[in-house]
């Protein structure tokens, strides 16, 4: 049965993607739940709990509030948290039995935002969906929010798009701890753009303060790094024109992510980076014979189809396995990339490849009955099981990696 | 019945307290401060239901509930690396249209048996709060499931935070479910067993003694090693629990058994301790012992720590000992100077305990560590402090803390002695806790890795 897991751990939910997507920019996220989701957040999904403050709660909902449907001491309970805490804006998330009940959300964030003049929002998870969906519709509001005030702007200068907009600067779309918790990405990306020539104007959302997030509409072009990324770059392409590379600079991809990006600023057309270079491969592949080797990357699309591209470039048959939802539209069949759910699944999309890339956890799927895995710690799965051990992909030298693997497995057998 | 006290007190009404504390003369019982939205501190020593459930030996547990639910209790036994002793079914929102989610829970946990590497003796199914919004045909759910494989004993277990405020607790419903294997075996007379707690009973406790000294043999549930050794706790001619989750279920299992059962409130005053032991002693048809010596070491360490620690504030959290405001009473008896008790709630076994603090410790602050506030406030009080407990470590930013749960296990006097002992070498030497709080389940194995 697909929703039947015995050997996986689930993904990060939904509420938890909301939670990270918005952790540093300064609002507040009040969860709509009796217990739970808040420790389960900060413990397995958040590695900036400890260090770092941010306004996320519970409202630690009742039987009895959910069965008479009382939200007035939500209402009440959020007010007086904003008086006392005074968050720069409110998100309102939900668990599964608001969603059941049919909580009036949208009223109460109207309610919440009179009372208290500050901007109050409802994203509309219901715990039953992995973090892309949760962390993704968090940057698509954000977006929204940056396309109001792009277009005020706009209002205040009389011409549309006539606010300033900056020649190479670029915003990076999709950076949480869920899929960025080794290393420093932020500098990783921030010095790949800058060895580039392009200026960083914003990170979504990891170091980058609410201000520079809300200046993201003066970019000249968005670089999506992840899939939780994607709706946020569409709503500020389709509202501002802002075009996007899909694309993380891995070691031996970076060069070709730079140039889709140059033609992207002259062209102005969005790109996805990682499967035209990979592609690019196949195409020098079939003048030069069979690739060597099937190599199984298993995770967040974006990551991995980068780590792909890198791979594929030095003659191996790379393709990318997702379990994520919302994210069939990263992947592409011809290259042998698969969306699938649940474990079974997971496991016959494996049973092919010499080698697997991804999260420690993969090793028990009986389709990978002993073949090597380049162990790459995923927060969003595996939570703080390995995240000592959780990598920085912008640093990572996948061929060297793949080929460590593949050398160890072969001295297995010859003894 | 709410009781408001003083002017300041900090019981709900329409608004957040304004701070996150009150003081003792002010406190409301139950709640000295009111229960708003909540702030979750990064401290996870507690036991969790996942942690309590595995003191089955070989039983298996099943999740049947959403994504973001599964999350927290998944890796919660993969963190103890216990993975394969747990599974989970996830519900969609399809599941919600097509019945009452008998389906999918029948279907789900029969698949994960089907799949088992091998058929677990007793498999904890968790329901959880949707199954009762939806009505979920539960007797159904679990006879359909005992047609299907005949060879296993389903313990009825549910996770419902929902009813955590108004009801009967999961862990109150998982402790009962933990007993319903049992059956009666012929009775052995001088077999007493300790059963539903988390932490072993240590083997100098006072009940320990006291029940080896009238005759009697004592088994701990943390001592069985296999699902059958479990079951022949059924021969206990007496069950014990320090546990108040466990006491509701263990009445009910005493009843069904034909056998007597015992709870010992993990008091930590004197009065309360004698009070314990007297019923102990009573329901081994001994005399009630002679505690004097014991009262003499317990008071005896207390004021040589006192003595040690002149002029050290000292604060007490709700993790460290069930009864925190007890444990307060007694140290400032002995001269301590406790300044702060970290909880969110006054359980009943405590109101006595409020009452004298309210006259003896009117200035006592007693913070809560869910208030939203409480995110913000500095947590740099330091090394001056002692605490006692780690998330009183957490919001103090001490590196001198005792670091247990639950008395570390321990009842009595005896229980005294080894806080006051932990006290001593708490502020004898650093922790770093940064490495140990945020860890899950203390005194479980731990196989992940936590952040540095």
């Amino acid at each position: 049965m697909r929703q039947a897991y015995q050997i996986l751990p689930v993904y990060t939910g939904d509420v938890s993607g909301v939670c990270s997507a918005l952790f540093e920019l300064g609002g507040m996220v009040v969860i709509h739940d009796p217990s739970g989701c808040n420790s389960t957040y900060n413990t397995h999904d958040e590695t900036r709990w400890y260090d770092q403050d941010s306004l996320i709660y519970i409202s630690g909902l009742t039987d009895v509030d959910a069965m008479l449907g009382d939200d007035e001491r939500l209402v009440g309970d959020v007010v007086e948290a904003v008086r006392q805490t005074s968050p720069r804006f409110v998100v309102l998330v939900s668990s599964p039995i608001p969603y059941q009940v049919g909580c009036d959300f949208a009223g109460i964030a109207r309610l919440v935002e009179e009372h208290t003049g500050t901007p109050v929002r409802y994203l509309a998870t219901n715990g039953m969906h992995d973090y892309v969906r949760g962390t993704g519709i968090a940057f698509e509001a954000l977006a929204g929010l940056v396309a109001d005030a792009a277009a005020k702007a706009d209002a205040a200068t009389a011409a549309p798009g006539g606010r300033p907009r900056r020649g190479r600067a670029v915003n990076v779309l999709g950076m949480t701890p869920l899929d960025f918790a080794g290393g420093n990405a932020p500098a990783s990306v921030a010095a790949f753009l800058e060895a580039h020539g392009f200026e960083r104007l914003s990170c979504w959302a990891m170091g980058s303060p609410y201000e520079e997030v809300m200046r993201s509409g003066e970019a000249a072009l968005d670089l999506v790094v992840s899939a939780t990324g994607m709706r946020a770059a569409r709503v500020l392409h389709e509202r501002l024109g802002i075009p996007y590379v899909v694309g993380m600079p891995t070691q031996g991809f970076s060069d070709a992510l730079a140039q889709a990006m140059e033609a992207t600023l002259e062209d102005g057309a969005c790109r996805d980076a990682r499967q035209d270079a990979r592609r690019a491969a196949i195409m020098r592949r079939a003048d030069g014979g069979e690739p060597d080797a099937d190599v199984a990357f298993v995770g967040e699309p974006v990551q991995m189809g980068s780590l792909a591209a890198a791979l594929a470039g030095a003659g191996a048959r790379a393709r990318v396995v997702s379990l994520l939802e919302d994210t069939s539209k990263l992947m592409d069949p011809a290259l042998g990339d698969a969306a699938v759910r649940g474990e079974e699944e997971a496991s016959s999309a494996l049973a092919k490849a010499d080698v697997v890339v991804g999260d420690p956890f993969l090793s028990s799927l009986p389709g990978l009955g002993g073949k090597p895995l380049v162990r790459m710690p995923h927060l969003a799965l595996s939570g703080r099981q390995w995240l000592l051990e959780a990598l920085d992909p912008m640093q990572v030298n996948i061929v060297e990696l793949v080929g460590r693997a593949r050398a160890a497995q072969a001295a297995e057998l010859a003894n | 019945m709410l009781e408001r006290v003083g002017a300041h007190a900090g019981g709900r009404e329409d608004t957040i307290a304004p701070e996150p504390f009150a003081l003792a003369r002010d406190a409301a019982f139950p709640r000295p401060v009111a229960n708003v939205l909540e702030f979750n501190a990064p401290v996870h020593e507690n036991w969790n239901i996942v942690h309590t459930g595995m003191l089955v030996p070989e039983a298996h547990q099943i999740y049947v509930c959403s994504d973001n639910c599964l999350r927290g209790v998944v890796l919660t036994a993969a963190e103890m690396g216990a993975s394969g002793r747990f599974s989970g079914v996830t519900i969609e929102e399809h599941d919600l249209l097509e019945d009452n989610l008998e389906s999918v829970t029948i279907e789900g946990v029969s698949d994960v048996i089907e799949r088992l590497p091998a058929r677990p003796p007793a498999v904890m199914v968790f329901l959880v709060c949707l199954h009762h919004f939806v009505g979920t045909d539960v007797d159904y759910v679990y006879h359909e499931l005992e047609r299907r494989f005949p060879d296993v004993f389903f313990m009825r277990c549910w996770m419902d935070p929902i009813m955590q405020k108004t009801g009967i607790t999961p862990e109150q419903r998982e402790r009962k479910a933990m007993l319903d294997p049992i059956q009666p075996l012929p009775e052995d007379g001088r077999l007493v067993s300790v059963v539903s707690d988390d932490l072993r009973l240590p083997d100098d406790s006072d009940i320990a003694r006291l029940v080896s000294e009238a005759g009697f043999g004592l088994r701990q549930v943390q001592d069985c090693a296999t699902y059958d050794d479990y079951l022949g706790l059924g021969a206990s001619t007496l069950f014990l629990t320090r546990s108040y989750f466990a006491d509701w279920g263990l009445r009910k299992a005493a009843a069904r058994l034909g056998r007597r059962a015992l709870y010992l409130p993990p008091s930590l005053s004197f009065e309360g301790i004698d009070a314990g032991l007297a019923r102990l002693a009573e329901a081994l048809g001994v005399p009630a012992p002679s505690t004097r010596e014991a009262r003499e070491e317990a008071s005896s360490e207390l004021d040589a720590l006192a003595q040690e620690l002149e002029g050290v504030p000292v604060a007490i959290d709700y993790l460290a000992a069930n009864h925190p405001l007890e444990l307060a009473r007694t140290l400032i008896e002995h001269g301590i100077d406790v300044r702060r008790v970290y909880m969110d709630a006054v359980s009943a076994e405590e109101r006595d305990a409020l009452g004298w603090l309210r006259a003896h410790a009117p200035e006592l602050e007693l913070w809560s560590t869910i208030h939203p506030k409480l995110r913000q406030l500095p947590r740099d009080a330091g090394d001056g402090w002692l605490a006692v407990g780690p998330k009183a470590a957490w919001f103090l930013g001490t590196s001198h803390f005792v670091n247990v749960i639950e008395t570390d296990g321990a009842w009595g006097y005896s229980a005294l002695v080894r806080i006051a002992r932990l006290m001593r070498e708490a502020w004898a030497a650093e922790k770093d806790a940064r490495a140990l709080v945020p860890r899950k389940g203390l005194g479980m194995p731990c196989v992940c890795q936590l952040p540095r």
